[in-house]
């Protein structure tokens, strides 16, 4: 297998995250295309890892995987927050700390 | 078909590993489809199922490269956990409607443009870097090695994730708590 059928893939899959995050208005959308985001990185580690045969990509892999889920719980609290405090979680409408 | 017998049809026909190419290709167009899907659909319940199309894809395509345990984590953690707190956080944000279209519009163009525009530099670089770079898998990984590697090499981030990890379970608790 080419190394950069792999790398290609995770790159237009951060690219696809990239647009969900600056499209959608939805929070736990934006929070979904971060997701995809990270898993994208995801493959680009082990990746990596197996064309260096090294263990380094798979590790940082299962760091990015928790990681991941410890902000997946903290942004949906927000989420949960902005919507108990406005009825609403469209993010546009989250501009508190707008001047 | 077991992977030891793709493995040694790869290696026999000199690297060309046909088998995990197809399945590479067939997994890949699935996860595309399924990102797009994902962030363009209306319904959030539908993404939430779509983001799941996606992640299995990933741990697909980490059994391909040979590291199943990062694959079999992804399931877990991934499909078992986080999809379902993202169908409780739909839940309990009544959150079925989508976007609606009235502002989205302008924002969209942006976004597309943003993303083509990031692909297209991506690209271009990882082709001129990589352009016929093989990746060989002779052996999945061991869980072994991978063990051993976090709880020697790499303890002090192992360690610092575990606190991350307590922490944002006590900030979602304090976060997400009734006055």
């Amino acid at each position: 297998m080419i190394l950069n059928q792999f790398l290609l893939l995770a790159a237009i899959l951060f690219c696809i995250g990239v647009y969900g995050v600056l499209a959608r208005r939805n929070g736990i959308m934006v929070l979904m295309s971060v997701e995809i985001i990270l898993n994208s990185v995801n493959i680009n580690l082990v990746a990596f890892g197996a064309f260096r045969d090294h263990v380094a990509g798979e590790v940082f892999a299962l760091f990015v995987i928790a990681v991941a889920a410890a902000e997946v719980g903290i942004g949906l609290a927000i989420v949960l927050l902005i919507y108990r405090n406005r009825r609403s979680i469209d993010l546009t409408e989250a501009d508190l700390l707008k001047g | 078909m077991t992977p030891a017998g793709v493995l040694a049809a790869g290696a026999a026909s000199g690297d060309l590993f046909v088998a995990q190419n197809v399945f590479f290709g067939v997994i890949a167009l699935v996860m595309i489809v399924s990102a797009i899907r994902c962030v363009t659909t209306r319904n959030v319940v539908h993404a939430a199922l779509w983001l799941v199309l996606v992640l299995a894809g990933a741990a697909a395509q980490f059994i391909l490269l040979g590291s199943e345990f990062v694959a079999v984590t992804q399931v877990l953690v991934y499909i078992g956990a986080i999809i379902v707190l993202f169908l409780f956080g739909i839940m309990l944000t009544k959150a079925s409607m989508g976007d609606d279209d009235s502002v989205a519009g302008e924002k969209r163009l942006m976004a597309g443009l943003v993303a083509v525009l990031l692909a297209v530099v991506m690209g271009i670089a990882l082709v001129d870097s990589y352009s016929d770079t093989r990746v060989v898998i002779d052996e999945p990984q061991r869980f072994a090695a991978v063990s051993d590697a976090i709880f020697s090499q790499y303890i002090v981030a192992f360690e610092a994730v575990s606190v991350l990890l307590l922490a944002a379970l006590i900030g979602a608790i304090v976060v997400a708590r009734k006055e």
